[in-house]
């Protein structure tokens, strides 16, 4: 009883925990299928490709993409190089100056993106200057220095992920390839970089990622090249539009993608392992039977399903219309707009009437009733203002103000806000009727 | 047998600030020799490995290999191939990449590794497991392919650092007699380092013993059982009981000393020693374990011990009898089993006889840790 229920509020908490990581970005993903110019997924209009095509015709957006992908992958290949030389230093320098080394080559990662990119900025224009060199030169460009940047501190990461690996590298395995005869060169290049491997590939990819995503150093240094990121966060400044959303999707998608087939990868692996384990001498020397590719392989299944549904996706992107269910909404919103202005101007009149009424019997004979009458045809001409205009319309109307207490609340000082205070008194219809 | 390639160290100093790893160390190694350096950890032995190997620079003297003095010359340009303590086999290679490893790196064909390959893996009996990874063979085989590929570099010295204490007890055994056997097939210089004498015994040629970085003494293993240099030497390889007093007499190649309990005993001059004792030294006096026999009770002389037992054990193939000494030292006497019938000393106290000639008197020293 008391288990089930600790069983109970377990699956309660994950589903929760999960909403809570993942829920962001499914509500963003279904909005880049709605037709509804504002990103929203209630209410739902009209499933739509468009914001998908608009993404893409998005110069900015595209330009970004390109620059981000420059900068990661110089960023990628700094970081890792650096990383690896921090690293391999670590192991290298006397025991009594590591912690000390350590403390320096981690420092970068407390210090703000924000100073960083400042000091950037500054240090390499001092440089350029020094160097008498002019606003166009390669130290001032922006793709540089937005590497250099982002470098500064992700090649800390990156000797986090390599140090970790080489504290389980053997440094007589380097000690036996050079009493084999190798140089330092060739045992560095056939024994530690390939045990290096597996290292340096996440590395890599923590260090693109990081390139990719990064705003605050890059900020100060992009220059001529805004990076995605920047790009975006431009845009939003003006508002945002689905297609946003429907950029979001495709980063989610490839996610997802990469991180399945990583997955069905290390699966893989570890079948083929397995297989080898049990393989005989004859079958390893040639043709070991090897388990085909999607046995006991979730992911490998989960990734040729998610395939599948990428295709079928973009198949029916291509061929699907929503123009007409684009249409029936217009014209649906259309319909509604109408009807509400009807029954706006209903209301409206109703109130007209119901005022008119109050006043004959109050004040019969002091006005004429001719001047009260606002003019119809202003307020079919401006329905949005319609409610303002019956608020204070009436209100600072001229005869309303030698009017009682009822709707003598309006300080006459104050000045009125919009024309439709001054609308009812000296519209044109109004003098009109005063003839 | 071919030659072969010698190993000289003259005059060899390694120190590690103010450590001395190395003490003045001079060695010639014969070519095609099984040279072993036995000691105890952290003696040095290590070190003199490194520095033949080339991963270590003497801090004085000199390291010669086949006559050249190998200073300045690095490890992947010496003609030695090392077998590391824990093998250091390449684990991301296949067995077959790894034993040719060193053709390689001299741009040799993948066909021409192959048959290599093949050819050294028949000889150290793993014939056709050249595609497996290192982690899939046993701690044996892993042992041998690190051989195979010392081998395959075709080195005129090669070098092997405690290369069997990882395996158990059997596979040790068996592999001692196997790296005899592939040393004297392929005939060139071995020099071994190991903690365990019975390795250094069973395999070497000769033997160097070493303490704190000293070498005690450089003999075959014979003389270096029988006929010990220095205390430490006679304590460390193989059991031995010791009995210490000053001499009181010097005999030609005898001498008689005078222990505190054990009255005047006569022992034979260990051979680098003689002509250096003089009366009134400290010395001890060593006698194997093997080396006594049960006297008749009542026996007295300069080669009687009288001792209570302690306890006995039967360990097969000998009998045990562990007796307290006069200084409250034990004492240990093992008899050969020959079937006969032991009669159980326990509480008694029994006469011990040895012959001169088994007991070895060397000058007072430090003697090696249990």
């Amino acid at each position: 009883m008391n288990n089930s229920f600790l069983r109970v509020s377990i699956w309660v908490y994950l589903v929760i925990f999960f909403l809570y990581l993942l829920g962001p970005l499914v509500i963003m993903s279904v909005t880049a299928f709605n037709s509804s110019a504002f990103p929203r997924m209630t209410p739902w209009e009209c499933l739509t490709f468009q914001w998908f095509g608009e993404l893409f015709q998005d110069q900015r957006i595209l330009n970004g993409i390109k620059n981000s992908l420059i900068i990661g992958a110089g960023t990628v290949v700094l970081s890792v190089a650096m990383g690896l030389a921090g690293a391999l230093m670590l192991t290298q320098i006397w025991p009594k100056l590591r912690a000390t080394y350590y403390t320096i080559i981690i420092a970068p990662i407390l210090i703000p993106g924000v100073v960083l990119g400042i000091s950037t900025l500054v240090f390499w224009d001092r440089i350029n200057r020094m160097l008498g060199l002019g606003a166009d030169s390669v130290l001032s460009n922006g793709i540089f220095l937005t590497v250099i940047g982002q470098s500064t501190f992700i090649a800390s990461y990156c000797m986090l992920v390599l140090v970790a690996r080489l504290q389980r590298y053997d440094i007589a395995l380097t000690e036996a390839a050079l009493d084999l005869g190798a140089s330092h060169a060739q045992a560095f290049r056939k024994i530690l970089l390939p045990f290096m491997r597996p290292a340096i590939a996440s590395a890599a990819v923590l260090a693109f990622l990081a390139s990719f995503e990064n705003y605050n150093t890059t900020t100060f240094t992009f220059g001529g090249y805004p990076t995605l990121t920047i790009e975006l966060a431009q845009k939003v400044r003006y508002g945002i539009t689905p297609s946003i959303s429907a950029l979001a999707f495709i980063i989610v998608a490839l996610t997802v993608f990469f991180a399945l087939l990583n997955e069905a990868k290390l699966k893989r692996q570890e079948l083929v392992a397995a297989a080898r384990k049990q393989a005989t001498v004859e079958e390893l020397a040639g043709k070991i039977k090897l388990p085909s590719f999607f046995a006991g392989n979730m992911a490998a299944v989960l990734l040729v399903v998610f395939a599948v549904a990428t295709i079928t996706v973009v198949g029916t992107a291509t061929a699907y219309d929503p123009g007409q269910c684009i249409a029936n909404v217009k014209e649906q919103k259309q319909l509604e707009a109408e009807q509400r202005i009807q029954e706006l101007r209903k209301q409206r009149e109703e109130q007209r009437l119901r005022r008119e009424e109050e006043r004959k019997q109050r004040f019969e004979g002091v006005f004429e009733p001719g001047d009260l009458q606002p003019g119809s045809t202003e307020e079919e001409a401006e329905p949005d203002t319609g409610t303002n205009n019956s608020g204070f319309g009436n209100v600072f109307a001229p005869n309303a103000l030698g009017g009682d207490s009822d709707e003598g609340e309006a300080e006459p000082e104050t000045p009125p806000a919009g024309n439709g205070g001054f609308g009812g008194a000296f519209d044109p219809n109004s003098l009109q009727s005063d003839d | 047998m071919s030659a072969g390639v010698g190993v000289d160290l003259e005059n060899l100093w390694i120190r590690f600030g103010d450590f001395v790893a190395v003490r003045d160390a001079n060695v010639n190694i014969n070519g095609g020799d099984f040279f072993s350096f036995l000691g105890p950890s952290g003696c040095g032995k290590t070190t003199i490995l490194r520095a033949v190997s080339g991963f270590l620079d003497p801090s004085e003297g000199r390291v010669l290999i086949g006559g050249n003095d190998m200073q300045g010359i690095g490890p992947n340009k010496r003609p030695t191939a090392l077998i590391f303590q824990n093998l250091a086999l390449f684990p991301l290679m296949k067995v077959w990449e790894n034993i040719t490893f060193s053709m390689e790196i001299k741009g040799a064909s993948a066909a021409q590794r192959r048959k290599r390959a093949d050819e050294l893996l028949d000889m150290i009996a793993l014939p056709g497991q050249g595609d497996k990874l290192p982690s899939e063979l046993s701690g044996g085989q892993r042992q041998r392919v690190a051989i195979a590929r010392a081998l395959c570099a075709e080195p005129d010295v090669l070098l092997l650092d405690e290369p069997l204490s990882a395996l158990d007890l059997k596979l040790r055994q068996h592999m001692r007699t196997e790296l005899r056997e592939i040393q004297q097939r392929v005939g060139i210089t071995f020099i071994y380092i190991t903690h365990d004498q019975g390795e250094a015994l069973t395999m070497s040629d000769n033997i160097a013993v070493m303490r704190a970085g000293v070498i005690d003494q450089i003999a075959d293993g014979k003389t270096i059982y029988n006929d010990p240099n220095t205390a430490f030497a006679a304590s460390f390889v193989g059991e031995n009981n010791v009995f210490r007093g000053k001499v009181k007499q010097v005999m030609g190649n005898e001498a008689m000393i005078a222990t505190n309990r054990s009255g005047d005993l006569v022992a034979r001059i260990s051979t680098a020693n003689q002509g250096k004792m003089k009366e009134g030294d400290d010395a001890m006096m060593f006698i194997r374990p093997e080396a006594f026999a049960i006297a008749p009770d009542g026996a007295t002389g300069d080669h009687f011990v009288t001792a209570r037992v302690n306890h006995e054990e039967f360990e097969g193939n000998v009998f045990n009898i562990f007796t307290e000494g006069e200084g409250g030292k034990e004492i240990k006497v093992s008899i050969p089993n020959h079937g006969q019938s032991f009669q159980d000393h326990t509480g008694q106290n029994i006469t011990l006889e040895y012959e001169t000639h088994n007991a070895v008197l060397v000058p007072a020293g430090e003697l090696a840790a249990e």
